[in-house]
């Protein structure tokens, strides 16, 4: 009997590895979705004299990317957006966070801009309020304001396909 | 190019050590030698489609490739090129391929040292570690990429975490690799024996100096990263009991076991069980370190959440190789007969208090890492368990295993006698205990930690001395001793020295933090501390406010220091890069706070005085050269010359 | 002795060496365990008035003081529900700032000051100690249902 202890310890360590992997959700549910859009007015990149604000989409469907110039992984998705607002399907807004070396207006000139619009959250409040845990992450926000999906980390075409199209069909886009 | 290149490497690497790892095991089995014979060159081949792999890999990161998304992530073009070349393995990619790489290091040098060895057990042991070496490659290329493309490139990278740009962390995680790594080749002699159910003193007398010289890397590796964490992390401190720390720390302690016990199977034949247990514990622990670490799971159980691939790729291989190779130890435990009968009082049986000791230290570790964890993960809250707890279990465990080591090394085989031992030892006992009691009466305070440690420390000493004495008494001459004799106490007066060192710095240390303005001045244990201001300062990759701080002792001023709190450009990370006037018997610290007013001519500062700190790391140097020169034993390589039955048929091979 | 009694003697003597292993790591385990706690949960006197303990959220903007001598720093630390003052004697880590992630750990006082021994803040610009993200999270959800 002693000689199966060992096995026996290391099968309980790994069975509490395994809830600790996936019985987790996988990802933190937002206390958002369902909400309402917390409300913000920023600046807007590249345009001294206008202001963003969610209330100014109130009537459709969109989408609200927060990203970063200095966000590596926010490069990988770039092209996909850029083909987003070829396809014209949703606008999307791209929300700079902390942006402290003010850089977005120079890389969005040199290598394409895929937003409607670029509200600068240079304090990262904005983020905050909205539970950003880091860059990208991406809201799919509806006509009365209310965040419906939220997707953490780069998006690809296949996420895309599989999480977004669905979900915005459902929202009649 | 040169990326496509690695990546088509490390293709043909895992093709290779599948079939290092599935026919020579299929051979072995039916005593196919045919099958047997792929073993070596699947080996070295597969070496050297790693080697080509790290090659390309740190060559992007030479030629600042920002395509590639792991240099864009972890490299800067103004980073220093020493920098750039160890940012390779600064990411949980490189840090991986590093690993396969040393893997395969060790791998090759087991194909190369064993002509030795019966065909079968080297067909076994480099099977073993191939199945290894095929978990870690599709690891690599299934999760994580070291060469996965980022296009539209970036024009700089991110840059290297600025803690990491010093040379402590150079040469701190390839030792570490060597040692963790090097536990498999202890790892797979054991697997080989209990496929082949050959257990006996001669695959101890293999394993040894691999487990050895394993052990001393890890000893290397270990010390490095306090020597580093103290002189980068700012703050004074060489041990935190951090996650990442104790994940080091842990498989040492079974390996220092497994280093006794592997001595009792080979000189007695006692304690096989209980030595491949150890050994695929030591492993299997190097094993969880690695993924510990560089899985993130450390910072946030949801580390995983990003990308469940991994964490269940990571799972399924700890479960296969670990599950495994203890069911392999139930299946075949009752086939390993303990031989060589011996007393309560004997040297395995003060051996085996030592492990007992060591395991239930290793235990209270793994359960003060493991527990935050567990309790996150059960979603019971948050916890930590910090020092006090480690502290508190760690250094009374110390009291019983310090005491032993001291006597072991002196007690006979099979049975010795207790009378005996206390009228030799008494003296020692006598000395050590006045020692503690005294030493701590010239120093400033009476503490009961610091006449615990000298007289653990003085013990150590004597009874390494006493050592050399009765073999010189009993007509061995110096030049007749072993290396494996003067190894082991080498090592052990590096423990007396490290228990001293880490005795004075942790009873007697002494700190300040001052607010200092130009040309204010401050003593600490007898020095003068005068503070000159700071100036502007541009390094390759950062800026700095550099401050001069001018040490005196008796009115004559000594030496300037000149700490620095660091902008890096890249990151807009802040550091603080303390400067320390290093020596035997005390190191000056000085470490540079911030700013207190506008102008920044006034500073936060603080000052150390750091007694005897070096002697931690000195004393881990005896324990390291110990291990090699143990290793070197001219026993071990007498029997590599020695004609093995069936050697020729592994030349003709 | 025979061979009988010495098993015996090794097993107890072994049994009562890891007995007292395991009353050291337990009684080390009780005694030295630290909690986390978040300014909402401190507010409702969750956190013990006896023993150390450690807080998370965020640095509140405009909130960090110095005092006269220089190094007694007093900051609130809020969740964005609640907040808790705290006084810290020391050097700060090179990544304490105003409205970013903190931790720390210490002793409630009398005075409802909480009197920190030790601040960490980890070593990467964007990155939240994870207690401190678990804080704002707790007191997120907590704001949603009272909203309801």
């Amino acid at each position: 009997m002693k000689r199966w202890i060992p096995l026996i310890l290391f099968l309980v360590l790994v069975g509490f590895f395994a809830k600790g992997l996936f019985l987790n959700p996988r990802e933190v549910p937002s206390p958002f979705i369902g909400k309402a859009a917390p409300d913000f007015s920023l600046p807007v990149v590249g345009d001294a004299n206008a202001t963003f604000s969610p209330a100014d989409m109130k009537g459709k469907v969109w989408v609200m990317n927060v990203w970063a110039p200095w966000c590596v992984s926010c490069r990988q998705e770039h092209g996909l957006l850029m083909a987003l607002e070829q396809s014209g399907t949703v606008p999307i807004v791209g929300l700079n966070w902390k942006d402290k070396q003010r850089e977005a207006e120079q890389l969005l000139a040199r290598q394409g801009d895929p937003y409607f619009a670029v509200p600068d959250d240079l304090s990262g409040k904005v983020g905050i309020d909205y539970g950003v845990t880091g860059t990208p992450e991406t809201y799919v926000i509806d006509q009365a304001g209310i965040v419906r999906m939220k997707h953490v980390g780069p998006i690809s075409p296949d996420i895309w396909k599989d999480k977004f199209v669905p979900k915005l069909k459902e929202l009649g886009v | 190019m040169i990326p496509e290149l690695g990546h088509f490497a490390l293709i043909v690497a895992l093709l290779l050590a599948l079939t290092q790892a599935v026919l020579p095991l299929i051979g072995a089995q039916r005593g196919n030698l045919t099958l047997m014979s792929v073993a070596r060159p699947a080996a070295q081949g597969q070496f050297v489609f790693a080697a080509l792999a790290f090659g390309c890999l740190a060559y992007s990161f030479m030629v600042n490739d920002f395509t590639v998304e792991n240099v864009a992530r972890n490299s800067f073009s103004q980073l220093p090129e020493v920098y750039r070349l160890t940012a390779t393995w600064g990411s949980h990619e490189g840090s991986l391929l590093l690993w396969v790489l040393i893997l395969g290091f060790w791998t090759t040098a087991v194909s190369v040292f064993s002509r030795h060895l019966p065909d079968d057990m080297v067909a076994r042991v480099l099977g073993v570690m191939g199945i290894i070496s095929v978990g870690f490659l599709a690891f690599l290329l299934t999760t994580s990429n070291p060469f996965d493309r980022l296009l539209p490139a970036p024009i700089d990278g991110r840059d290297m975490n600025p803690l990491l740009q010093d040379w402590g962390m150079i040469i701190h995680p390839p030792m570490l690799y060597m040692g963790y790594v090097g536990f498999a080749v202890a790892f797979a002699f054991a697997i080989a024996a209990l496929l082949s159910g050959r257990l006996d003193a001669a695959w101890a007398r293999w394993s040894r100096p691999w487990t050895t010289v394993a052990w001393a890397f890890l000893t290397l590796g270990i010390a490095l990263g306090s020597w580093w964490a103290y002189r980068e992390l700012g703050w004074g401190g060489w041990w935190f009991w951090d996650p990442t720390e104790n994940a080091s720390f842990m498989p040492w302690i079974a390996g220092t076991a497994l280093i006794h016990s592997l001595a009792v199977t080979e000189k007695r034949g006692a304690f096989k069980a209980w030595t491949v247990l150890l050994a695929l514990t030591a492993f299997s622990l190097s094993l969880l370190g690695t993924f510990l670490v560089r899985s993130g799971v450390l910072s946030s159980v949801h580390a995983f959440a990003t990308d469940p691939a991994r964490g269940a790729f990571i799972l399924g291989f700890l479960v296969l190789v670990i599950g495994g190779s203890l069911v392999l130890y139930a299946w075949r435990a009752p086939k390993m007969l303990s031989g060589g009968g011996f007393t309560w009082f004997s040297r395995e049986a003060l051996l085996l208090g030592n492990n007992v000791v060591l395991l239930a230290a290793l235990g209270a570790v793994l359960l003060g890492t493991l527990y935050p964890l567990l309790i996150d993960a059960l979603g019971m809250g948050k916890i930590s368990v910090g020092p006090p707890y480690f502290n508190a279990v760690f250094v009374p465990l110390m009291a019983p295993a310090l005491f032993l080591m001291g006597v072991g090394p002196l007690a006979r085989w099979k049975e010795a006698s207790l009378p005996d031992m206390v009228s030799r030892l008494k003296w020692a006992l006598v000395i050590s205990v006045a020692t503690g009691i005294l030493l701590p009466l010239t120093l400033d305070g009476f503490k009961p930690w610091a006449v615990f440690g000298f007289a653990m420390s003085m013990w150590i000493l004597l009874t390494v001395l006493i050592g050399f004495r009765e073999r010189l008494k009993n007509g061995a001459r110096w030049s007749s001793l072993t290396r494996s004799f003067w190894g082991m106490q080498l090592a052990h007066l590096g423990m007396a020295v490290g228990v001293a060192g880490i005795t004075v710095v942790a009873n007697y240390q002494e700190e300040r933090d001052v607010r200092m303005n130009i040309g204010d001045h401050t003593e600490l244990a007898g020095y003068t501390f005068t503070f000159q201001g700071t100036t502007e300062h541009e390094g390759p990759n950062y800026r700095a406010a550099r401050g001069t701080v001018e040490v005196g002792k008796n009115g004559k001023k000594l030496y300037e220091l000149h700490p620095e709190k660091r902008i890096y450009n890249a990151s807009g990370m802040p550091m603080t890069e303390a400067s320390i006037q290093p020596a035997l018997f005390d190191d000056i610290y000085v470490a540079l706070g911030e700013p207190l007013d506008e102008a920044a001519t006034i500073w936060a500062v603080r000052v150390f005085h750091k007694p005897f700190i070096n002697w931690l790391w000195l004393g881990a140097l005896l324990m390291v050269i110990g291990g090699f020169l143990a290793a070197a034993d001219r026993r071990y390589r007498i029997a590599v010359k020695a004609p093995a039955p069936t050697g020729a048929a592994a030349q003709g091979a | 002795m025979k061979s009988r009694h010495k098993k015996l003697l090794v097993i107890l003597l072994g049994l009562s060496g890891l007995g007292i292993a395991t009353a050291l790591i337990l009684n080390a385990f009780q005694s030295n365990l630290v909690f986390f706690y978040s300014p909402s949960e401190v507010a409702e006197g969750k956190a013990p008035l006896d023993r150390a303990f450690r807080i998370g959220g965020l640095v509140e903007d405009g909130s960090v003081q110095r005092d006269a001598d220089g190094l007694t720093v007093r900051f609130v630390v809020t969740d964005t529900a609640k907040s808790m003052p705290v006084v810290y004697k020391g050097i700060l880590p090179d990544l304490f700032k105003e409205g970013k992630g903190v931790v720390a750990e210490g002793k409630m006082g009398a005075d409802g000051l909480f009197n920190s021994s030790q601040v960490l803040a980890k070593h990467d610009e964007n990155y939240m100690p994870p207690e401190a993200a678990h804080a704002l999270e707790q007191a997120a959800k907590a704001q949603q249902t009272l909203a309801q």
